[in-house]
């Protein structure tokens, strides 16, 4: 069965910048990973595995992992049972439905970069002017320095509430999808078999039924959480107080002109997320037929 | 033509709309290539001239980017193309540099592997015959391996404002040292105003142009981060007390942290966040509408009054000619006639929009704005107690360096400890230069 010229007139340009733009970088960005490639990005000197070697001793980067490891404790448990807790509020009210749907899904549409400057200017800004403070003063609270304090490190609390501000709708409807699939015979059939709405037939019923959902949306938010950079760059630029591995790599090739360590950082961060994905199928069985 | 290909209804309505839309998807991705610099004809669009493409980051001042637009039309040799970017100039630059589409003039600050990756060319040819009409820390700063690889277009330095009327009622005296900048601080921390304001980082994080004092929490110790013999020079006992000294200051409660923007800008210290701030010269003319006389200036102080001077950074941009440039003498020509022979357009681009010292001494020591009141005071200043940042340290040494002192001075580190993993990262990276 051959592919109609419809086909390729369509399809053709996005297989070209697919090539282009995503699997000649990424072969580009293996080759440089075993050079030296200083100010370049043309191979200059083979090092084998130098450049992974230099990285996984104990350094930046590795921090930077830690860094990961923080924010995805934070984001990813907080994502899931927020998204989750929503989508059956937005799954049973009756009034305003479309309208809730909407105020939930619209900041999915707004930029990180925006959000992040949103966050560090108007609410979460250190002094007297910002929305936070402004209302913690009403309270008696003297000014937080949010973005700036150590001890205790409330540049955490920023840096959650602005990506689950961004990103709890795009979950909240991967849920609801999940949810209108569940038969409500299976429901009917509990009732009738003695039990009690709420959580009885949450625990029973709706979170076994939605296991597949629920895999996507923790191993995307994991995958997320790998991938954080806006927030971290424009709320903390280079700050190794909460460096997460892109901004840590983004410095390295894109400050230190140092395309070799950055490629090979890229490299060891590719592999985790594949790593990590195949370990969660195999937990969770993701794919497998539900039984 | 291919069978299936005789399938596809051409001459249609929807065919003709199809490749309507498609010849203007061609067009916009085409705009989207830039200006005319992004299809250089060889002919320009000055009759016959060839192009230069000239690179700068955004100048805060209004009225800059029409002032560069103007000198470039005045050079009769070539088309110069001007490009001015908002945002992340750094990272447009080093994509820019690795390419052919990049700049054949542009402003940065010279740094070792752009010299050892050949990415730009020496200007000794067009410094050496003024070269003694550049400071000592210009000529420092541009210099590398024995060549001049840039001329400095303007200098900036720092310093330390304070509300002259503030210190008074506190009764304390502008600070010359850090014992004496920490006092100072906690007196002048009250009635919602902070002491000083030295960036929401404490000065050593690098963020948004953060990491003012990691160079001058080491100048002011009498020593450096990198010694004349390419050594590491953080790790002397006065460079310790120093990071001790700034830690005690950020711990004491009365540095102003959180504010919207950062140190480089004097709104904190305007909107009378902060009693003082320490601020760069292009602040000048907007503290002066402010609070008029009400205000004076002092290098960062020493770290103490037997150790150490005060010192503030020579700042500002260098015009450098790329390797890559189409024409290389015609671009060092293009420096050469802006930068050096234009003394006009020099004094216009530092004095009449934002407040920078023209480089070149003869102009400086004329120029109206810098003889009298505390324009004097910082032509002074940058005059005695500026240091040039040194070529051979490494945006990566510098990232380092800046771990060790956020976790010294932010987060209570041990300072043997972090300045040990920073020495290490340093010394690979000195290594590497050696090879």
């Amino acid at each position: 069965m051959g592919a109609t010229p419809a086909f390729w007139l369509f399809m053709g340009p996005f297989l070209a910048g697919l090539v282009l733009f995503v699997y000649l970088p990424i072969a580009w960005s293996f080759v440089l990973s075993f050079n030296r490639a200083q100010n370049t990005v043309q191979p200059r000197e083979f090092v084998g595995l130098q450049n992974y070697i230099d990285l996984l001793q104990p350094g930046p980067f590795l921090d930077s992992l830690w860094t990961f490891t923080i924010f995805a404790a934070i984001i990813v448990p907080l994502t899931f049972v927020l998204s989750l807790l929503l989508a059956v509020l937005l799954n049973q009210i009756t009034v305003a439905r479309a309208f809730f749907r909407s105020a939930f899904f619209l900041p999915t549409a707004c930029s990180y970069v925006v959000a992040s400057l949103i966050w560090k200017l108007s609410i979460f800004n250190g002094v007297r002017f910002g929305l936070a403070n402004q209302v913690l003063s009403l309270f008696g609270v003297e000014n937080i320095a949010w973005l700036s304090s150590v001890n205790p490190p409330w540049y955490w609390l920023v840096l959650a509430t602005v990506r689950l501000w961004l990103q709890l709708g795009f979950y909240i409807i991967l849920f609801l999808a999940g949810l209108q699939r569940i038969s409500p015979e299976l429901y009917e059939a509990a009732y009738v078999d003695g039990a009690k709405a709420g959580w009885q037939t949450f625990r029973y019923i709706t979170l076994p039924q939605l296991r597949t959902t629920s895999v996507a949306v923790l191993l995307l938010n994991l995958i997320a959480a790998y991938q954080a950079f806006d927030e971290f760059f424009n709320l903390l630029s280079n700050s190794s107080l909460a460096r997460p591995p892109l901004v840590y790599l983004y410095y390295t090739a894109q400050s230190n002109q140092d395309y070799g360590h950055g490629s090979a950082g890229a490299m060891i961060l590719a592999a985790l997320i594949v790593l990590v994905t195949l370990g969660q199928n195999r937990i969770y069985g993701f794919g497998r037929p539900e039984t | 033509m291919p069978a299936e290909m005789s399938h596809l209804p051409v001459s249609t309505r929807r065919t003709f709309l199809s490749l309507v839309g498609a010849l203007g998807l061609g067009g916009a991705l085409a705009a989207c290539g830039g200006d005319s610099g992004g299809v250089d004809t060889g002919g320009g669009s000055g009759g016959g001239k060839p192009t230069l493409k000239q690179w700068y980051h955004l100048y805060g001042e209004s009225g800059t980017e029409q002032a560069v637009q103007r000198y470039a039309q005045g050079y009769d040799r070539a088309t110069v193309e001007v490009q001015w970017t908002p945002g992340d100039y750094e990272s447009k630059l080093s994509s820019g540099l690795l390419s052919d589409s990049g700049p054949d003039v542009f402003e940065y600050q010279l740094n070792v592997d752009m010299v050892r990756s050949g990415q730009i060319v020496p200007l000794d040819d067009i410094v050496g015959p003024v070269r003694s009409d550049y400071t000592d820390t210009d000529i420092t700063a541009t210099s590398l391996d024995g060549s001049i690889y840039g001329v400095k277009i303007v200098d900036d330095t720092g310093f330390l404002y304070y509300r002259k009327s503030l210190l008074a009622a506190a009764g304390v005296q502008p600070p010359t040292t850090m014992d004496e900048l920490i006092n100072a601080t906690r007196a002048l921390d009250r009635g919602g105003v902070k002491g000083l304001f030295i960036g929401n980082d404490a000065g050593v994080t690098p963020a948004f142009g953060g990491g003012a004092l990691l160079d001058l929490v080491l100048w002011t110790a009498g020593t450096a981060s990198l010694t004349p013999d390419n050594k590491v020079g953080f790790t002397t006992p006065e460079a310790k007390d120093s990071l001790s000294k700034l830690r005690e200051l950020a711990q004491s409660g009365s540095l102003l942290l959180g504010a919207p923007t950062d140190w480089w800008d004097p709104s904190a210290f305007t909107q009378e966040l902060a009693a003082m701030q320490w601020c760069g010269l292009w602040a000048m003319p907007k503290i002066k509408e402010a609070f008029g006389d009400d205000f004076g200036i002092v290098p960062w102080p020493a770290l103490s009054a037997t150790v150490g001077k005060p010192a503030t950074f020579l700042g500002g941009w260098t015009s450098m000619v790329s390797a890559k440039a189409r024409d290389v003498d015609l671009a060092k020509d293009f420096v050469k006639w802006l930068w050096i022979d234009n003394a006009e357009a020099q004094e216009d681009f530092n004095l009449s929009y934002g407040f920078h010292i023209p480089p070149r001494k003869s102009l400086a020591s004329r120029a109206q704005k810098l003889q009298e009141g505390v324009a004097a005071d910082a032509l002074r200043i940058f005059n005695e107690s500026a240091v040039a940042p040194n070529p051979m340290w490494t945006p990566k040494m510098k990232s380092a360096f800046a771990d060790a002192a956020t976790a010294i001075v932010r987060g209570g580190g041990d300072i043997d400890a972090e300045l040990a993993k920073a020495q290490q990262a340093v010394e690979a990276e000195l290594a590497r230069l050696a090879a």
